[in-house]
């Protein structure tokens, strides 16, 4: 692999760039492997790369059914942070938050991450108790997190208006080591490194079916032929339900549209990330200047990757009010990509139901965030049957009841 | 330089001069102009600085296209950073300012970026930065964000307002040039009714300026006589400065509208979203010119051809004395000919086709224009602007045969149409190989909800360039969307034919040309930087936008996308269809936040639900807190008095006299019909149906997974009726929650659900003087032992007719009265007034936490969170065993729900009677499998009680119940554990006897 460094870039421009090599390799499909991920994305790409690099496994191929990353990837607002409440879901975003900052050394490759802080604003008493439980929650799972009053949080983002009429900012939970990081540069620099250990990346490359012999995954079909696996990951968020059909099960899963927004770039004003659930509405800035906005999933099934325009409106509508100096600002663009969730809002880490087939789907809004514990977590179950990461996320909590539950759904004030 | 013409200009009133600043600097201008052509009659050829290198850019379109002049707009709450100059109308006082530079737009020290372009191809960020680690967060990324981003942010409040307005039309069209005006003329006639919206000020499109015949009339003449015959139907709306930004499903359409840019003090808002249900749209939003990548072609003064004559004929406005046309079609010749005619020099056309021939080219020769076929652009010269131009063989490696002196380029690499609004909902495009463009795919249209196609495109934006086909297809498109049908039979024009697929020049290049032939002015992406995206495999079109950036600036790649797409097809030797396009989102051009918001800011920005006591609680200068869209006191501190005060105050007031509160947020939903009984006995856990009439009971509802979602007291008003009371924030939820029972499962269960929530207002009287109070009141109420706790009855209460309920929620004797909404004052002043001899005392939401918390009552959303069952709370009783059915019984059944060992509800006393911290676990020996510290319980309500003189808790612990008595460790942060004693959760009255007294 070309180790890319200032260096590097000097050298080669003496010659033009003539001289780069592919990022990753492209190569043809092999009959077989000892494994073969389904799914390109961020998640997957790194589950085969930690399957090389922490298992020794050599002989991985990823199937993409389009090109890598171009799913939700590359279309999430990059927040990353592990302020969870449940023990299960701290410690697999915790993990995956902390090998976030060591990610462009491990990778030789500059995936931006920049721990710039996160902070969750509570606007009402029942936030304020809710993230002071959080607070205390992070402290036993060895999450750095911490209860801040509205004078701090107006010191950390000046633009704010914390003294609102409707729902003054009565404090926020601050996680000054969450932040962001470049989403395209994630699932790339996974692949540079996973096609570095001998990982096939197959872009271009649909799964049609997957065969089953005696109750073992052996291969799959393919639109480039038949590839047989020793193990199959699947590993394709809003479209798992389709490829679970085709092994003969279903899943507790429903696909529905979220949307991001970008405006216009301007000069550096917020240098963390805020985010308002009161209110429907996260904000930070990327580093090309853009506010990169996120707000509420619609409420029906689709697969459109379009999204309805009343999100857009209530999400805007909740940051002017938060941030009223954005009103003259300009917004660019807005897309929607499938979220996959579940019941409890967790994702499922799992073997599947057909022996030899493993499951890393569900991730509904919050995947991209997750993408380097999950890859390492589905490794090791592949590899080995058995991840504390994933230990709690496995299918069978939706038929025990133990579900691993985030929305805190029923939380309302008498 | 550039500047004006001392006649002429179709658009511009000379004698309305306008003077504006541009960096401080005073310079004039015209009415009828835009920012851009007033910039560039004063002569100001540099307005701005690219991206990533800050090279200098000059304004090279003239609509919304335009990648360069980004310019701030006014000052304080009403600055505008990143205006795009050709789409703001100029007013007399503007204030712009340029962007990206410092200390000034001529001197910026961010060249240096340019200087080092060598070094920093597409991409560079990723194969650098990387060591060491703390670099990027402290020093690079900075650094990259200062020199990033575009314009100032906004600081101030915006001093406009927004609105939105809604439209239904049979026919919306989207552009006023011919194709669009023809569109709404032969819709009208037949009858729909129509609607016009037009981005620009002005009506015509190209028409006007391209000069040729319109339907055999001069452009200007066929335009006055077709807007005065629209303007004369009823049934048709013009709409100009309005842009379509967004198609989405059923045929809704966004668009932006500028009310008062152009004409700023004028009254009123200063935007308007229009949301449009229509019918059908005809989508005539025309073409946008492509420029040509050859080295230097990002100078200022090199320009789109089409811009070059847009700003002559219509403001008089030139790009210098001498401009050098560049092209691989024909319509860049309508750009000399028109610069011929005013009597600026052109001294040469390169050509890119090898043998250019038709009127246009005879026409250019005859002219006196020299035409070099086949030849192309190798260099420009010039530093801050165009001193001249490098001719090369197109076919070439770039061996400059001459040098040609010049002030201005006018490029044009052939035209693509704008299938943006097309291609949002799901409309495809086909590539037009003759025409070298993408044309809407008529096989896949975007689809409405029956089936057939909600756009209609016609005109350039539908590939066919001339005024006849725009005419034609104009008129056919506004017909067939206004009878029903949903295609038109499209105009073989051939106008466009004559392309040469010529994307870069000249086309051998070597790498060092091709790194300074610019695709993206705005990002600064070059041809080579397509070329490195291919190289290190990213091959997608998806990709290579994200490695270089191509296409992502603030035109969205207008300009820009299809000549990428074009290299990139050629460095990976593949045709452009194989490669296929980036998706188009909204919105079509930028909209700001604020019009996007519409009207929603302030006291607008959500309705208030307001009790009918709201304005007695704010007189008296209660401390709110939002609770839904509901406000509710949280206490009424008196003068001097903490919070913590006040609260303790109400609590003792209730304990020991009497209180009042404002319930009528709590959620009244009337269920009733002959299978009411049956439905709510579905709904809830316990049995409803055999509840007598008179009497009230506590409900719990459950979600079907056998979680807790919801309780609160229901009373049998009748034989058919049930009056169902939930907490504050569920009632618009549990209301759902049954209609999505009601609908979806049981629609042929005779019941119906009516949410009164608002139709009563409602107030607690607790405290052992309650009845009392109430007794002061006349009435024919017997509140004594007629009516015993969980009991209701109704009567006539200081002269309103009201409905009383004996329950208590804070363990003391406890009466709600509820009366219709608009006596809800009368009441509550009458109350006051009836407890003025006892010291009644109005209480909020904290006081009735802690007097519940005291009592060991759960709350919702403090006890429960989505994840604690009716068990866990020691609430069993209330689950009917004699059931055979109810929303969460199979999913209570479930292992790890009737597991033995789940947290259930205990009190917690901390050994020195302080109050637990809030959120605080319990904690367990040793670590979880992941590392973290084992826990065994949390606490889920801690208060300090003035009744009790000391902290209370509520908490979940495992085995709680069977552990009485024993000590537990509660967490704390930054501080050593606190201990506690498990003790019972109700820690006032257990008996009851005050509440039943």
């Amino acid at each position: 692999m070309q180790r890319y460094s200032v260096f590097a870039l000097v050298r080669q421009a003496m010659g033009w760039h003539q001289g780069w090599e592919r990022a990753w390799r492209s190569p043809e499909p092999q009959a077989a492997y000892d494994a073969v991920i389904v799914g390109g994305g961020g998640h997957g790409l790194a589950t085969a790369y930690y399957l090389a690099k922490n298992h020794g496994m050599r002989r991985v191929a990823v199937l993409e059914k389009g090109w890598i990353g171009g799913g939700n990837t590359g279309r999430n607002t990059t927040i990353i942070r592990s302020n969870y409440l449940q023990d299960p879901s701290a410690a697999i975003y915790e993990k995956a938050r902390s090998l976030y900052e060591t990610l462009s050394q491990d990778l030789n490759y500059n995936v931006m991450f920049s721990p710039r802080g996160v902070m969750m604003l509570a606007q009402t008493q029942h936030e304020v108790r809710g993230y002071r439980r959080t607070a205390q929650a992070n402290a036993l799972q060895g999450v750095a997190t911490e209860f801040i009053g509205p004078a701090r949080v107006k010191e950390l983002c000046p633009i704010i208006h914390v003294s609102g009429p409707r729902y003054p900012v009565l404090g926020a939970l601050w996680q000054p080591r969450g932040g962001t990081a470049r989403h395209d540069a994630v699932a790339w620099s996974y692949a540079r490194g996973a096609s570095d250990l001998g990982v096939d990346i197959i872009q271009n490359c649909a799964v049609t079916g997957i065969d089953v012999e005696g109750g073992r995954v052996t291969g799959v079909q393919t639109t480039r032929g038949p590839i047989r696996c020793g193990k199959l990951g699947v590993v394709v968020a809003g479209h798992s339900g389709v490829l679970a059909g085709m092994a003969g099960f279903r899943l507790p899963i429903e696909s529905t549209a979220l949307q991001a927004l970008v405006s216009e770039p301007i000069k550096p004003c917020m240098d963390v990330v805020v985010m308002a659930n009161t209110v429907h509405g996260y904000m930070s800035q990327s580093d090309k200047g853009e506010m990169v906005i996120g707000g509420g999933a619609d409420g029906r099934n689709d697969y459109t990757q379009r999204g309805s325009f009343s999100h857009v409106e209530e999400t805007l509508r909740a940051l002017i009010e938060t941030f009223p100096m954005l009103s003259r600002l300009k917004m660019l663009r807005w897309w929607g990509g499938i979220v996959d969730m579940t019941g409890d809002r967790s994702p499922i880490i799992s073997k599947a139901p057909v022996e030899g087939m493993f499951l890393n789907c569900g991730w509904g809004t919050g995947g991209f965030k997750a993408i380097p514990g999950s890859g390492w977590a589905m490794a090791e179950l592949m590899a080995k049957g058995h991840s504390p990461l994933a230990s709690a996320f496995g299918l069978e909590r939706f038929r025990e009841g133990r579900f691993v539950d985030e929305s805190v759904a029923a939380g309302v004030a008498h | 330089m550039s500047g004006r013409l001392a006649t002429g200009g179709r658009l511009i009133d000379r004698s309305r001069a306008l003077e504006f600043t541009f960096d401080g600097r005073r310079l004039t201008g015209f009415a009828g102009d835009t920012l851009a052509a007033a910039l560039l009659g004063a002569g100001e050829g540099l307005v701005g600085r690219s991206f990533k290198y800050h090279r200098p850019r000059g304004i090279v379109a003239y609509g919304p296209e335009e990648p360069n002049a980004l310019l701030g707009i006014g000052r304080a709450g009403r600055f505008e950073p990143n205006a795009r100059a050709t789409q703001v109308d100029l007013s007399d006082g503007l204030e712009a300012e340029s962007q990206n530079r410092w200390p000034s737009l001529a001197f910026d020290v961010g060249t240096l970026n340019g200087l080092a372009a060598r070094v920093l191809p597409a991409g560079f960020y990723y194969k650098t930065f990387i060591h060491p680690r703390p670099f990027w967060k402290h020093l690079f990324e900075p650094v990259i964000r200062r020199a990033a981003g575009l314009g100032r942010a906004p600081r101030h409040r915006d001093d406009d307002t927004y609105e939105q307005v809604h439209a239904h039309v049979d026919v919306l069209v989207v552009g006023g040039g011919v194709a669009g005006l023809a569109a709404a003329l032969a819709a009208g006639r037949a009858g729909a009714r129509v609607m016009v919206v037009e981005q620009s000020a002005h009506w015509g499109g190209r028409a006007p300026v391209d000069g040729d015949p319109v339907d055999g009339r001069a452009p200007d003449q066929w335009l006055g006589q077709t807007l005065a015959a629209l303007e004369e139907m009823e049934n048709v709306r013009l709409i100009p400065r309005c842009a379509a930004v967004g198609v989405y499903d059923h045929g809704f359409v966004l668009a932006a509208e500028r009310l008062t840019d152009h004409d700023p003090g004028a009254p009123g808002p200063r935007q308007r979203l229009w949301r449009i249900r229509a019918g059908r749209v005809v989508l005539a939003a025309g073409a946008i010119e492509r420029p040509l990548a050859f080295p230097g072609n990002d100078l200022p003064g090199v320009m789109l051809a089409s811009a070059v004559r847009d700003y002559l004929v219509n403001h008089a406005v030139f790009p210098g004395d001498r401009t050098v046309v560049v092209t691989n079609n024909d319509d860049a010749y309508h750009t000399a000919l028109a610069l011929v005619a005013a009597g600026l020099r052109v001294p040469a056309i390169l050509d890119a086709r090898a043998a250019p021939n038709g009127l246009l080219a005879d026409a250019a020769r005859a002219a006196g224009i020299r035409v070099l076929a086949g030849h192309g652009i190798a260099g420009v010269a010039g530093r801050q602007r165009v001193a001249g131009v490098k001719v090369c063989a197109v076919a070439g490696e770039g061996a400059v045969v001459e040098e040609i002196a010049c002030e201005a380029v006018a490029m044009s690499g052939g035209w693509s149409p704008a299938v943006h609004l097309w291609s949002h909902c799901g409309g495809r495009v086909a590539w037009d190989a003759d025409r070298a463009m993408f044309r809407p795919d008529p096989a896949h249209p975007p689809r409405g909800a029956d089936g057939t196609a909600m756009v209609i495109p016609a005109g350039a934006a539908n590939g066919r360039l001339s005024p006849a086909a725009a005419l034609a297809e104009g008129t056919a498109a506004g017909t067939a969307a206004a009878t029903g049908q949903d295609r038109i039979d499209g105009s073989d024009d051939p106008t466009g034919t004559d392309i040469a697929p010529v994307w870069m020049m000249p086309q051998g290049a070597g790498p060092a040309l091709r790194a300074k032939a610019f695709l993206d002015f705005q990002n600064d992406v070059k041809v080579a930087d397509v070329d490195l995206a291919a190289r290190e495999g990213f091959e997608s079109v998806e990709h290579t936008k994200r490695y270089t950036t191509l296409g992502m600036a603030t035109d969205q790649g207008k300009l820009s996308n299809i000549n990428g797409l074009a290299v990139l097809s050629q460095a990976l030797h593949k045709d452009i269809p194989a490669v296929g396009t980036t998706t188009f989102r909204p919105p079509y051009v930028p909209v700001t936040l604020g019009t996007l918001a519409g009207e929603a800011r302030g006291d607008l920005f959500q309705p208030v639900r307001a009790t009918p006591m709201l304005g007695w609680h704010v007189e008296r200068e209660a401390y709110m807190e939002p609770v839904g869209l509901w406000r509710r006191p949280y206490c009424y501190p008196a003068p001097g008095e903490t919070h913590e005060v006040a609260v303790a105050r109400e609590v003792n007031a209730v304990r020991q006299g009497v209180g009042i509160l404002d319930a009528s947020t709590l959620g009244k939903i009337l269920v009733q019909g002959l299978d009411a009984g049956r439905f709510l006995d579905m709904l809830y856990t316990g049995a409803m149906s055999t509840l007598p009439v008179g009497r009230c009971r506590y409900g719990l509802m459950c979600s079907e997974q056998g979680f807790l979602i919801d309780d609160g007291v229901v009373a049998r008003l009748s034989d058919d009726a049930w009056l169902c009371h939930t907490t504050t924030g569920g009632a618009d939820r549990i209301h759902a929650h049954m209609e999505d029972w009601l609908q979806t499962e049981w629609w042929d269960w005779r019941v119906f659900t009516l949410n009164l929530t608002e139709q009563y207002a409602q107030v607690a009287v607790a405290g052992p003087r309650a009845r009392d109070v109430l007794e002061t009141l006349s009435g024919d109420i017997d509140l004594t032992a007629a009516l015993p706790h969980m009991h209701w009855t109704h009567g006539t209460l200081a002269g309103i007719p009201a409905r009383i309920f004996r329950i208590s929620f804070s363990g003391e004797l406890g009466f709600e009265v509820a009366v219709p909404a608009a006596r809800g004052m009368d009441l509550w002043q009458a109350l006051l007034r009836a407890g003025q001899g006892v010291g009644i005392t109005p209480y909020g939401t904290e006081a009735l936490h802690v007097l519940r918390a005291e009592k060991g009552f759960i709350m919702i959303g403090d006890e429960t969170d989505g994840t604690v069952t009716p068990r866990d709370l020691g609430l069993e009783g209330m689950i009917s065993k004699k059931k055979a059915d109810f929303l969460g019984k199979r999913g209570m059944e479930r292992s790890h729900l009737a597991a033995p060992d789940r947290w259930r509800l205990v009190g917690l006393r901390a050994a020195d009677d302080s109050v637990l911290p809030e959120g605080a676990y319990v904690l367990d020996a040793g670590r979880t499998e992941n590392g973290q510290r084992a826990t065994q319980g949390r606490v889920t309500s801690t208060y300090w009680s003035p009744t009790l003189k000391r902290g209370i808790a509520l908490a979940l612990l495992r085995h709680g119940p069977d552990r009485m008595g024993q000590s537990v460790d509660v967490s704390r942060i930054g501080a050593a554990p606190i201990r506690a004693t498990v003790v019972a959760p109700c820690q006032y009255d257990p008996d009851g006897g005050r509440m039943h007294g």
